[in-house]
C-alpha cells in the first residue's frame, strides 16, 4: 500500500504500467477509467481516491466510465465502495458517462448499484455536485 | 480468396487478473467476428468475466474454451470454463442471486445465466467444475408484441 500524500495529478498504477487519472477541479476529484481495469488495479485506485479525498479538501467525486466497455460484478463492488468510503469522507460521488450498453447488461446481471448517483456526462456530473441550490449564487 | 470462418476453439490459460483482461478482450473479439451487436457483446463480456473470476478465484484457476458456432444462419459462441478446484457442493445454493463464498456480491454464477442463452453447469465435489455458456447472434433483436 502506498501513502497518501502524492502529488495533485498522481493516479494509480495498481502495478500493471499504466495509471487511471485522477484530476483535482477545485473541490471536486475527477477520475477517468478507461479501457481494460485489471481487478487489482481496481482495488488500487480505491485506496488511493479514499486517501485523496481524506488528504486534501475534496466534496465532491466524479468517476467518468464513458471509456469503460464492461463493467462487472466486481467493479461495480468496487464503485460503490469508492462512493461508500467518499460518502463516510463527506464526499459526494457521481458515476458519469455510462455506456447504454453497460447500463442494459448491469440490470440483467442484478447490479442496479442503488445509492450511487449517476449523471449522462461529466459536465453534469460536475453540475450536481457544485450546483447546490442552497449554497446560494456569489453576488459581488 | 476468403480464408474459412470456421475457425476452430482456442483454449485461454485464467490464471491472474490479466488472464481475465485477455479473455475478456479474446471473447469480444470472437463476438464481433460472429456478427454479434453491440449490446450481446457487452453481455456475453461480461458473463465471461464472472465465470473467469469464478475460475480463478473458486477454482484456483483453469481454463477457458472458446469454440464459434455455425448451425444454418445462426452465428454463436460457446465458452466453457473449466477448472479442476474443489467443485460447487450444493448449486441450488450457488445459483441463488446473492449468495456468495468468496466475498463478492454472490451475482457472478446467477447473473451470468441471465446474460446467456444457454447455461450449463457440470460440478463435482473435489473434482472441479465446468461452466458452458452459449450465446446466438441474433441480427435483428427480438421484439415483443406490446412494447
Amino acid at each position: 500500500m502506498t501513502g497518501a500524500a502524492g502529488p495533485p495529478l498522481a493516479g494509480a498504477t495498481g502495478g500493471y504500467g499504466f495509471t487511471v487519472p485522477v484530476l483535482r477541479l477545485g473541490d471536486v476529484l475527477l477520475v477517468t477509467l478507461q479501457g481494460e481495469l485489471h481487478d487489482g488495479m481496481a482495488e488500487q485506485l480505491q485506496h488511493d481516491i479514499t486517501s485523496r479525498i481524506a488528504g486534501s479538501r475534496v466534496t465532491g467525486v466524479v468517476i467518468d466510465i464513458s471509456g469503460v466497455d464492461i463493467v462487472d460484478s466486481f467493479l461495480g463492488r468496487v464503485l460503490a465502495e469508492i462512493a461508500a468510503g467518499a460518502g463516510l469522507l463527506a464526499a459526494r460521488t457521481v458515476l458519469a458517462g455510462m455506456r447504454p450498453a453497460v447500463a442494459i447488461t448491469l440490470v440483467e446481471l442484478g447490479l442496479t448499484l442503488p445509492g450511487l448517483r449517476t449523471a449522462l456526462d461529466v459536465e453534469r456530473a460536475m453540475e450536481l455536485l457544485t450546483g447546490d441550490p442552497r449554497d446560494g449564487e456569489r453576488s459581488p | 480468396m476468403t480464408a474459412s470462418r470456421h475457425a476452430a476453439p482456442a483454449t485461454l490459460p485464467i490464471g491472474s487478473d490479466a488472464d481475465l483482461a485477455w479473455v475478456r478482450q479474446q471473447v469480444r473479439q470472437a463476438a464481433a467476428e460472429l456478427g454479434f451487436g453491440l449490446v450481446q457483446q457487452t453481455k456475453l463480456v461480461t458473463a465471461a468475466s464472472e465465470l473467469a473470476r469464478n475460475t480463478l478465484v473458486h477454482g484456483g484457476g483453469g481454463h477457458v474454451v472458446l469454440t464459434p458456432l455455425h448451425t444454418g444462419q445462426a452465428q454463436g459462441l460457446r465458452l466453457s470454463f473449466v477448472d479442476s478446484g474443489p467443485g460447487i457442493r450444493d448449486l441450488e445454493q450457488a445459483m441463488t442471486d446473492g449468495y456468495t463464498s468468496g466475498g463478492g456480491l454472490g451475482l457472478g454464477l446467477s447473473g451470468s445465466k441471465r446474460l446467456v442463452q444457454e447455461f450449463e453447469v457440470d460440478s463435482t465435489p473435489g473434482g472441479g467444475t465446468t461452466v458452458t455458456v452459449t450465446a446466438w447472434a441474433t441480427i435483428v433483436p427480438p421484439t415483443r408484441p406490446g412494447l
